[in-house]
């Protein structure tokens, strides 16, 4: 019997077809039986912080949840996130009165007099997450890193302990640990975000003041509020690609 | 060049030294840089599943409502409906795992007068008090109900 090319090329075409579409059948039903759960895929995310100063009430809740979730040293050097509680007067708005006793673990005692004319409100602060980090460009040994999704993480295995990072970030956002020797910060509460739990400051926020975001998902809030709010970011001139977005910051913040 | 080869041997010591410096270099390289650095820029891979893996302390309130669904009810239409639970129970975690565990006692000190003292400060939108001069002393939830404030009596 001879085959012409022609011939040939239908009767494989054909068969191919049927061999496909039987795969397919076989892999629906398959996929079927046993959904896979979605891992969390890093580069799909793009993390950032909404900090909301209208709503910031000086109470001192994320700087204690921070402190329980994230093991954090309880004396008053030590903080992933902290609370500065800023008093301008109108003659000199350049140089406010800023306190924070103990980051606000404590709240605020009522230090100011009513009605003395200045303006008193909370600022929280944290890691700023910036896309280009002066801490991750000085660090010699490849110890902290914008992750793949935003954050900005430290090794604490490859960490030496050489304090660059520390000088380096224009935030004051950094310490050394005193257990370990190595450098600490916010890691936006990287162990729960992974798990799509919120970080632990936003979970404890109780007026909403904290917000995080994923700028890579178009569903997520964030994106509204940043349409619908003036927002601004710490140190702008420093170019630092920050993540964490202040509503209401008032231009005597530092 | 037959010359410049005759007498070449200190040469070939000196790039044998060179050869041998190289090898050291990258077998060192080879054991002490690890095999993930690199992989997503300059940083060890494994940092990141480092950072991920670390004990959740705080259960998140979706985990505190798969139980206590009754609270989700007394919240409802309450000015503390979006306050999440821990803020003022602390951490729950592991009672959200093994309902066996007890949670911790409220710390009284954490409680309503930590967002609801009146302080120089705080938005004026928000609802603020002298705990003297609005109570004389008495109890917020002899009035007041923490999971509905609005409301009278307790729980």
């Amino acid at each position: 019997m001879t085959v012409d090319r022609r011939a040939f090329f239908a009767t494989a075409g054909k068969y191919l077809i049927v061999t496909a579409a039987t795969a397919k059948v076989i892999e629906t039903f398959l996929a079927g039986a046993t959904p896979e759960p979605a891992a969390y895929a890093a580069a799909d995310h793009w993390w950032a912080m909404v900090l909301d100063i209208e709503k910031c009430i000086g109470c001192g809740n994320c700087v204690r949840a921070c402190k329980a979730e994230n093991d954090v040293p309880l004396e008053a050097e030590y903080f992933r996130t902290w609370v500065e509680r800023y008093h301008v007067r109108g003659e000199d708005m350049e140089h406010p009165d800023v306190d924070s006793p103990n980051g606000g673990y404590d709240g605020f005692p009522d230090k100011y007099p009513k009605g003395d004319g200045a303006r008193t409100f909370f600022v929280p602060k944290l890691c700023n997450h910036c896309a280009h980090s002066p801490c991750v460009q000085v660090c010699p040994v490849g110890a902290t890193f914008v992750s793949p999704d935003g954050v900005v993480l430290v090794d604490k295995s490859y960490c030496l302990g050489c304090r660059y990072c520390v000088q380096a970030c224009p935030y004051g956002c950094r310490f050394i640990d005193p257990r370990t020797h190595t450098v600490d910060k916010c890691n936006l509460c990287y162990h729960r975000i992974t798990k799509g739990l919120l970080p632990a400051c936003v979970e404890n926020c109780p007026t909403g003041s904290r917000m995080i975001g994923d700028l890579r998902n178009p569903n997520d809030p964030i994106h509204a509020f940043l349409r619908e709010h003036k927002v601004q970011v710490l140190k702008p001139q420093m170019a630092t690609g920050s993540k964490a977005f202040y509503n209401g910051l008032d231009g005597s913040v530092r | 060049m037959r010359k410049l080869f005759r007498d070449g041997s200190h040469l070939l010591r000196v790039a044998a030294l060179f050869a041998a410096g190289i090898a050291a270099f990258f077998v060192l390289r080879g054991i002490l840089v690890p095999s993930d650095f690199g992989r997503y820029g300059h940083y060890r891979a494994g940092a990141l599943a480092d950072n991920a893996k670390r004990a959740v302390h705080f259960g998140g309130k979706t985990a505190c409502l798969d139980c206590h669904s009754d609270v989700a009810d007394a919240q409802k239409g309450s000015r503390h409906a979006n306050v999440r639970c821990e803020a003022c129970h602390g951490p729950l975690a592991k009672h959200a795992d093994d309902p066996g565990v007890q949670p911790a006692k409220l710390a009284p000190e954490r409680l309503c007068l930590t967002c609801h003292r009146a302080i120089v400060g705080r938005p004026a939108k928000f609802p603020q008090i002298d705990p003297e001069e609005h109570a004389g002393g008495v109890e917020c939830t002899s009035c007041h109900r923490p999971h509905h404030p609005e409301q009278e009596g307790k729980s």
